[in-house]
């Protein structure tokens, strides 16, 4: 079905939202910002054709509330949302209400952002579509650990003992050999009760030497869909991913493949629309592969693969929503050439990575061009404030090898210049150099294991 | 005799969970109250084992660097 859109509201803010507002130009139009009250004078908000404020700077009183994100659609006569990423881009019922407001949802059916975000249930679909995913035990509430040894054995040795209500590598434990199992369950019980409330927890296989692989895929609502390939995220820091490429350096073709085929088989049996991304776990060593979550949303790295296959994510997004995207063969995507992305932080690895918040005293960064691209949300004289994210730009560097790429990315990194807050440049430049990265062994201990030539303390 | 500590958050932020009371007893390396920076969860932990004497913030209160939070008596 042909649906007419000629205003589009961005339910974000900073770089995303600005990148959107970019492919929002190119399909002619007209752009909506939303704006809580510390970014009024954003990037964002100058860029789009109109903005409208909807509350305080918390993210709970402004970009997190959905009925304020309706009444700007209304008041401005927006007729289509995008949400970006984070903040309301996975919340089903939001997309629900966009829906039943009349309002073009910019995004895979409420019904899929359900499945994903329900872990359990993702994990059952994947299982379903003949994905591999990671052995896990059912979960074993507060105090009851029935059967807890014979799951342990099912699952396998190294384990880890997760807490369900933690996240981000709090409320994990592990465990080598059956002797720690009821000691470190108990405490974990424990901890996580004190800590969330909530002592629930769960066995899950650990592998020594984790990758983080992801395929990005496109759906096209009717059981048909195809991946752009896949992207590497394994160098993290905070259990968050700080630096990504395509191809992933040292992944057998096989193995790419078998991946690529399991994300397109989940995506068919999901009957996925838009773009999303199969998260996976791969075992550095022995390359076995484990369904971890599916996003569905457009990924902050999704740059990588727009350098890589030319195509313009956000606008396929826009289009296949408005019925106007023609589907796609797999055939037609074709990936050139291997592109990096490094997330530009207020941050100090010195301490640990902490956020810094502050004052872009200085802000220049490098001339982009066919090679080398950058998304920030912010311009010289901005505030980082403290209530979002601290990521301040993402840049983007491309070349005919992964060698050429890391050169492009080191010229640019040098030509980055930043005053006035704490910034992680220095740390992206040293992994760039460093000779594990630039043999290709990544996995996501990278940075830990490394940690003394990465960061000048 | 016992002596007053200065708990310090070394980041800029908001106070997002206050954990202990006065009165309540801490040990070394527990968090007192959490802040909330830039998405990221940031405890303040008691740098020696005592007993809370008083908390100088709230949650939802905007606190910059540097700032004292709370003292313990140790």
């Amino acid at each position: 079905m042909l649906r007419n859109v000629n205003k589009l509201l961005i339910a974000n803010r900073g770089e995303i939202a600005c990148r959107i507002i970019r492919s929002c130009r190119r399909l002619d139009l007209r752009t909506v910002a939303v704006h809580s009250e510390a970014d009024a004078s954003a990037l964002h908000v100058a860029l789009a054709d109109e903005a409208q404020p909807i509350g305080p700077a918390p993210a709970r009183e402004s970009y997190l509330r959905a009925d304020r994100v309706l009444d700007a659609a209304k008041v401005r006569g927006a007729d289509a949302v995008h949400p970006g990423y984070g903040f309301l881009s996975e919340n089903a019922a939001f997309a629900e209400a966009v829906q039943a407001s009349g309002l073009l949802w910019i995004g895979p059916s409420p019904r899929s952002i359900r499945d994903m975000g329900d872990k359990e249930r993702a994990r059952a679909l994947a299982h379903g579509a003949g994905v591999p995913v990671l052995p896990g035990s059912p979960r074993f509430a507060m105090g009851e650990l029935a059967n807890l040894e014979a799951s342990a054995r099912e699952v396998g040795y190294p384990l880890l003992v997760k807490a369900t209500a933690g996240g981000g590598g709090i409320g994990m434990r592990r465990v080598d050999a059956p002797e720690r199992l009821r000691e470190t369950a108990e405490a974990t019980q424990s901890m996580a009760s004190k800590a969330f409330g909530d002592g629930t927890i769960y066995l899950e296989r650990y592998i020594e030497r984790a990758r983080h692989v992801e395929m990005q895929v496109f759906g096209f609502g009717d059981g048909t869909a195809v991946h752009l390939h896949e992207r590497d995220c394994s160098i993290q820091r905070r259990f968050q991913k700080v630096i990504e490429e395509s191809p992933a350096p040292r992944l057998p073709a096989a193995v790419r493949e078998r991946m690529a085929e399991a994300a397109v088989r989940l995506c068919r049996q999901e009957r996925y629309a838009g773009a999303g991304t199969i998260e996976f776990v791969v075992d550095a060593d022995t390359f076995d592969f484990y369904f971890l979550e599916m996003n569905t949303r457009i990924q902050v790295e999704h740059p990588v693969t727009e350098m890589n296959t030319g195509r313009d994510l956000v606008a396929m997004q826009i289009e296949h929503a408005r019925g106007k995207l023609a589907h796609l063969d797999q055939r037609d995507i074709v990936a050139r050439g291997h592109a990096i992305e490094c997330r530009i932080y207020a941050e100090n690895p010195a301490k640990h990575f902490m956020p810094s918040p502050g004052r872009l005293a200085r802000f220049a960064l490098p001339e982009p061009s066919d090679d080398l691209r950058i998304d920030t949300g912010f311009r010289e004289g901005d505030e980082v404030t403290f209530f979002y994210d601290p990521m301040i730009a993402k840049v983007i560097a491309h070349g005919p090898t992964r060698d050429a790429a890391i050169g492009r990315m080191i010229d640019a990194l040098d030509a980055i210049e930043i005053e006035g807050l704490a910034a992680n440049v220095a740390f992206l430049r040293a992994t760039m150099r460093h000779s594990e990265f630039r043999a290709g062994n990544v996995f996501t201990g990278f940075v830990d294991r490394f940690k003394a030539d990465l960061v000048r303390v | 005799m016992a002596t007053t500590i200065e708990l310090k958050t070394d980041i800029t932020g908001s106070v997002w969970k206050v954990l202990k009371q006065p009165g309540d007893r801490v040990d070394e390396e527990e968090p007192v109250l959490i802040m909330e920076s830039m998405k990221m969860e940031v405890p303040v932990m008691a740098t020696e084992a005592g007993v809370v004497r008083e908390i100088l913030v709230k949650e939802g209160d905007i606190v910059s660097d540097g700032t004292v939070v709370a003292r313990i008596d140790v």
